[in-house]
């Protein structure tokens, strides 16, 4: 059986997934998730607090794909070979799960293990410290500033962000990334 | 100068700087993906509002949301009004945050620790 996206969240929920999708990641299809999902947090009367955290959340993780999604592989079945993406949001407890997964270039994959392995190791206040260091002496480009919306999603759920590659073929590399959100 | 007036979208907060009144807002949900573009017109008519600021210049930030591309380009307005500041003219931001959002408390301190102004942090008890 040919590798699929799907493949790499075999080991979740998708049926009962508050969110599910795979495709192309365009600012419309952004749009679309956040006001759907906003829509269902506000059915369920979650608490303010965890409802914007889960909702920030889910905004840097899709602008991730987004932003930082490298070309699917040559091959490989997708309707547009750039920004493709899959996300999944699950409610897990009392708390929320976000996983999505891309391809990255096989020679990112270097660069962007350890730099959540370093946001792993970090202290909530390490983390802080970064976060400002970057924003404040960092230029902006187009794709946002680096690394910064990893250690907002770090900040923001307090716990180590799950990642996990599955190489590809020599050039790419598919890439899964989960955070938890869970309630204060 | 005339004012800057955008009205806000789900993504974008909605703007007004009135250089007659020196009262500038930032208010709603900042998320756009691409956030240089948006702040880009703001950032500019600041640069021509430094030239000649009011003697006081009240900044009320009323933000629910905001993306990480944003907050370098919020960071970036306030350097601007810094700039005010360190030229001997009166300039308060007031960073406006819900009752119970921590986060946004905390991301009004994050600025607070980087830009030499007076910042005000106020909760809105609902």
């Amino acid at each position: 059986m040919s590798f699929d996206l799907e493949n790499l969240v075999s080991d979740l929920d998708i049926r009962g997934a508050i969110l599910y999708y795979k495709g192309n990641v365009e600012s419309d299809t952004i749009t679309r998730a956040l006001d759907l999902v906003e829509r269902k947090l506000l059915a369920t009367r979650e608490a303010p607090r965890l409802r914007k955290k889960v909702y920030n959340v889910l905004v840097e993780s899709l602008q991730n794909l987004y932003h930082h999604s490298d070309r699917v592989p040559r091959g490989y079945h997708a309707a547009r070979p750039d920004r493709f993406g899959l996300v999944v949001m699950e409610k897990i407890g009392s708390g929320y799960r976000v996983t999505t997964c891309n391809f990255v270039s096989g020679v990112r994959v270097k660069e962007l293990e350890e730099k959540l392995t370093r946001i792993n190791r970090s202290t909530p206040e390490e983390i802080k410290e970064l976060y400002k260091d970057i924003l404040n002496h960092q230029e902006i480009t187009e794709k946002g500033l680096g690394g910064l919306g990893l250690l907002d999603i770090a900040r923001k759920t307090g716990h180590r962000i799950d990642f996990r590659f599955k190489k590809y073929d020599n050039l790419n590399t598919a890439f899964r990334l989960t955070a938890v959100v869970a309630p204060l | 100068m005339e004012p800057i007036i955008i009205e806000g979208t789900p993504k974008t907060p909605s703007i007004k700087f009135d250089a007659r009144e020196g009262v500038f807002e930032i208010k709603g949900r900042s998320i756009p993906e691409n956030s240089v573009e948006f702040y880009k017109p703001l950032n500019e008519w600041l640069d021509q509002y430094m030239q000649v600021p009011l003697d006081k210049t009240v900044v009320n930030i009323r933000l629910e949301y905001f993306n990480t591309s944003s907050s370098k380009c919020i960071l970036d307005v306030f350097k601007r009004l810094e700039s005010i500041h360190r030229s001997k003219h009166d300039v308060e931001i007031n960073w406006f945050y819900e009752e119970d959002d921590e986060d946004m408390l905390e991301a009004g301190e994050d600025y607070d620790s980087i830009i030499k102004v007076p910042f005000k942090m106020i909760e809105i008890i609902e």
